[in-house]
This record gives structure tokens, sequence and C-alpha cells, in this order.
């Protein structure tokens, strides 16, 4: 019999929401303003926070935050192992990235192949000035040297554990739960 | 359930309706990587494919390497003139030769019917049917659903009209399969020499006189009459056939719907259609072939590495079985 699991609350919505506007308050802030940026949502929940964070920034700093979402299945480096093939979700690139400031938005930060193939496929969009990198939670566990520029909350886990991000729009309640 | 297309892709007959719409799923997103600057994606890097061609092919050949271009795979292209095929080689030897070249995928066009069932059960590489005898065209008939669906935004109800040529047309066959499994009612229409004995078995309808089918139908896919097969005597000439046949502005204007006019091509302009009609406003001629790029690259896709314990395999430098 498998060990029973384990499921703790990371972040209720109240805390979820309020680590979203602190991150919405530090991407300003990385870019210097609004001018050039750019929000990038990872498919598929990093498409939900990218939309949040930048409608914050729009309410605090009163402009139009061009928003995009990718999908980073076919720049995958383990297509070959994956049985069945995951649904590729939508790509929509608002702008041209040229001269822009990225800014790359994904639910979870693990082993960090997710955003390495994320940086290869934006570049074929362009040569964005530069490019951060924001998540809502960071687990550890890297195996690619990538670090993210702002983070809603850092946890320690083990390769066993999975860090569950729920989002009103896809789930139905805001949550984000690590179960080991 | 996970669904899963296997190593083949010979034919709609043996396939369910959930891996069909599998494959038209997968060809939404890859419609979206032709608009990029870059029409490029990693997915097949470091694949290699051959493109084996046994007979005449501009659209289904290009398309075919567009696909695997626009996902990364090297390919090569092999025509049965000017290679060993002419020298006598068997299709199995050739392909074994290819194979032990260490390739991927072969995309085999061959006048026989069931050449790519018969080469896919010899081979380890996946094998795709771009078209075998009188048997199945695959790819064609997937993009001609594509097709219908985007423009009708579903096929479950639809009533489709072959128009033609089915007695020596793959299209017609694999189109049968795809959009009966997809819930659609079918219908053929054209001249009693050009229609196969038993057609009614498929679960179809027939229309001896074009103006029924046109009364009938929401979705006309007219076929090209493949003079290059026939021996003489199916229809009386080519005016003749135009006239009985052609399907023309004056015969759609009966029609109380705006009938969606397709045709897998190439085009015999004055003969089985009017040229007012390939180049009127209810035409998706153009938008097939579109789709047919975004199509062969879900396939391509979906059956690269689709087996793991293939790719295992290959990797230790053995077969799977």
């Amino acid at each position: 019999m498998p060990p029973k699991s384990e499921r703790t609350i990371l972040l209720d919505a109240r805390a979820m929401s309020r680590a979203l506007q602190r991150m919405a308050v530090e991407v300003a802030e990385l870019a210097h303003g609004t001018a050039d940026l750019v929000l990038i949502g990872i498919q598929r929940r990093g498409v939900e926070l990218a939309e949040r964070i930048a409608k914050m920034i729009e309410k605090d700093e009163g402009v139009a935050v061009p928003r995009g979402a990718l999908d980073i299945t076919l720049y995958r480096d383990d297509l070959e192992t994956v049985g069945p093939k995951p649904v590729i979700g939508e790509t929509r690139l608002p702008v041209d990235l040229t001269g822009k400031h990225a800014v790359i938005v994904d639910d979870v930060l693990y082993t960090g192949r997710t955003v390495r193939a994320a940086l290869d496929e934006l570049a074929d969009f362009g040569r964005p000035k530069r490019i951060s990198l924001c998540v809502l939670v960071d687990r550890g566990g890297r195996e690619l040297p990538i670090q993210a520029d702002v983070v809603g909350k850092v946890v320690k886990t083990g390769p066993g554990d999975r860090v569950e991000v729920q989002v009103e729009e896809l789930d139905g309640s805001d949550q984000v739960d690590l179960v080991r | 359930m996970t669904v899963n297309l296997g190593k083949d892709l010979t034919g709609l007959e043996h396939l369910t309706p959930e891996q069909i719409r599998l494959i038209l799923d997968t060809a939404e997103p890859f419609k979206e990587v032709s608009e990029r600057p870059i029409k490029k994606v990693p997915a097949l890097r470091g694949k290699t494919i051959v493109n084996l061609f046994f007979e005449a092919s501009t659209r289904t050949r290009i398309s075919f390497e567009f696909a695997e271009k626009r996902l990364s795979a090297d390919t090569v292209n092999v025509a049965a003139t000017g290679s060993s095929v002419s020298k006598g080689e068997t299709l199995v030897d050739t392909a074994k030769n290819l194979e032990a070249m260490r390739i991927d995928m072969v995309v085999i066009r061959h006048p026989s019917s069931g050449a790519a069932g018969f080469l896919g059960q010899r081979i380890r590489s996946n094998v795709i049917n771009a078209g075998d005898g009188k048997h199945e065209h695959p790819t064609q008939a997937l993009l001609d659903l594509l097709t219908i669906r985007d423009k009708h935004g579903k096929i479950a109800g639809l009533k489709v009209c072959l128009v033609g040529d089915v007695l020596h047309s793959r299209v017609a066959r694999s189109n049968i399969w795809g959009l009966t499994k997809l819930g659609a009612q079918v219908a053929v229409c054209g001249p009693y020499t050009l229609m196969p004995r038993g057609i009614e078995e498929l679960g179809v309808q027939f229309f001896p006189r074009i103006e029924e089918a046109i009364e009938w139908a929401d979705v006309l896919n007219i076929l090209r009459l493949q003079l290059e097969r026939m021996e003489k005597g199916f229809i009386p000439s080519l005016r003749e056939y135009y006239r009985v046949w052609g399907v023309t502005p004056e015969r759609l204007e009966r029609s109380p719907r705006a009938i969606t006019i397709m045709h897998p091509g190439p085009m015999n302009r004055g003969v089985e259609i009017d040229s007012r009609v390939a180049d009127g406003p209810h035409s998706v001629i153009l938008d097939q072939v579109t789709n047919g790029v975004a199509v062969r690259m879900a396939v391509l896709y979906l059956l690269a590495g689709g087996r793991p314990e293939l790719a295992d395999a290959a990797k230790r430098g053995g077969g799977a079985e």
C-alpha cells in the first residue's frame, strides 16, 4: 500500500492575492515602469497569473500592459520519453518582442527546464532587450543554472513532493498546496 | 484514457473517432506556428524523415516537406525515377536500405493499394501513407475534415457529398471513413462508370444527378477526374463530362444554402469544376492547402516518439519485436 499523502496549504486565497500584489509592484520596479514591459504567461496557469499581475500593474500605473501566452511543449527536451503527447496550448504574443523587457510568468519553478524551453522559444520571436522570470512558488530542485527575479513564495521540497497551484479561472478557487 | 496514434498512419479506416479528433485538435496550435516570423519549432530536431514518392506529386510532397522542416526534422526526398527503384529494387529492399542509414520515419506515396500498410509491417520506422493506389490518402481527408470544421464549426450532422470520380479516388475513400466516423452524413455523386461497386456498403447515399446532390448538400468535395488512371470508355468526352457533371454557378444557384466548395487539387478547371466556382466566395480550396501543412505537422508530431518502447529499443540498437 502506498504511504498516505499529506496535504498542507502553502498559500490560501488571501495570501495568494497579497503575494501577487507584491509581485506586481516588484515587476514594475524591476522594469523601471511599464514603457517596454511585456508579460508572458506559460501555459497553462502562468497565463492566468500573468493576466492578474498585468491588471494589478495597470491599476497602479494607469497604462495598458501587453501580455501574451507561451506554450513550450514543442521546445521540450523530453518528447522522446513522454508516452502520449501532451495537449499543445495556444501561443500568442501581442507585440514584436525586439527591444522589449519580457517577463516570463509561471506558477511553479522547479527543475528550470520549462524556463529553458521558454527562453529558446522567445528567441524565435525576436530579441528582447531583457528577459526576467517571475514565479508564484519557487520549490528548489534546479537542474539548470536558472533563477527567478520575482518570487511569491519560496518552499523547500523533495523530489517526491508536488506543489499544486489552483487559480480561480481554471480551478474555481485560489490556493497553493504542498502534497508530500 | 489517453489516446495514442500507434506506429503508423496508413488510413482512417482503422482509426477511432477519438484518434481522428486528437489529430485535428493537435493541428490547431500548428496553424499558428506557420504564422510566426520564424516558422520553425524544434520538436522533431534530430529526426530523419524520408519522403518516398513512387508517384508524381507536387502539393502533397511539398506540404509534407514544409511540415517536416517546420518541426526541424531532417528530410530526404526520393523519387522513383532516377533512383535504384528504376533498376528493379523492391519496395521493402529500398526501405530496409534507407533504415540501415538510421532513419526515423518514411512518408510514402505508391501506385499500389496497401503499399503503406505493407511497408509499415516490415520496417521499424514510422510509416505515413501519402496516398496508396485507390486505397487511402489519410492526410488529405484529415485536412478536409479540419477545413470543414473551421468553416462550419462542426462536422457531426453536416451533409457532405463527394462528386465525380469516386472509383479511382483514394481521397474519397479516406473522406468517407473520416466523415462517417465523426458523424457527418455522406453521399457520392457521379457517373455510374466512375462509381465503385458496393459503395453503399460504406454507409453513403448515391445521387445519380448532380442537381440532386446540390439540393441536398452543405459541402461539395469535388474530386479530380483522374485521367491518368483511366483506360478508354469511362466518360464520352471532357466537354460532355462538364456539361452533365461540372459544378457551375448556374447549378449552385438553385440551392437554398451557400454550399462550401472543396477540391483536393490539382483541379481540371472547366471539367469537374467551373473556374467561377473554384474562385468563388464559398470556395475553401486554398484553406485546404494551408491546413494541409498543419495537419501533417500534427501527424508527424504525434507519431514521432509516440511509442517509448520503440525509442528505447532504437537506443539499444535493436528492433521493438
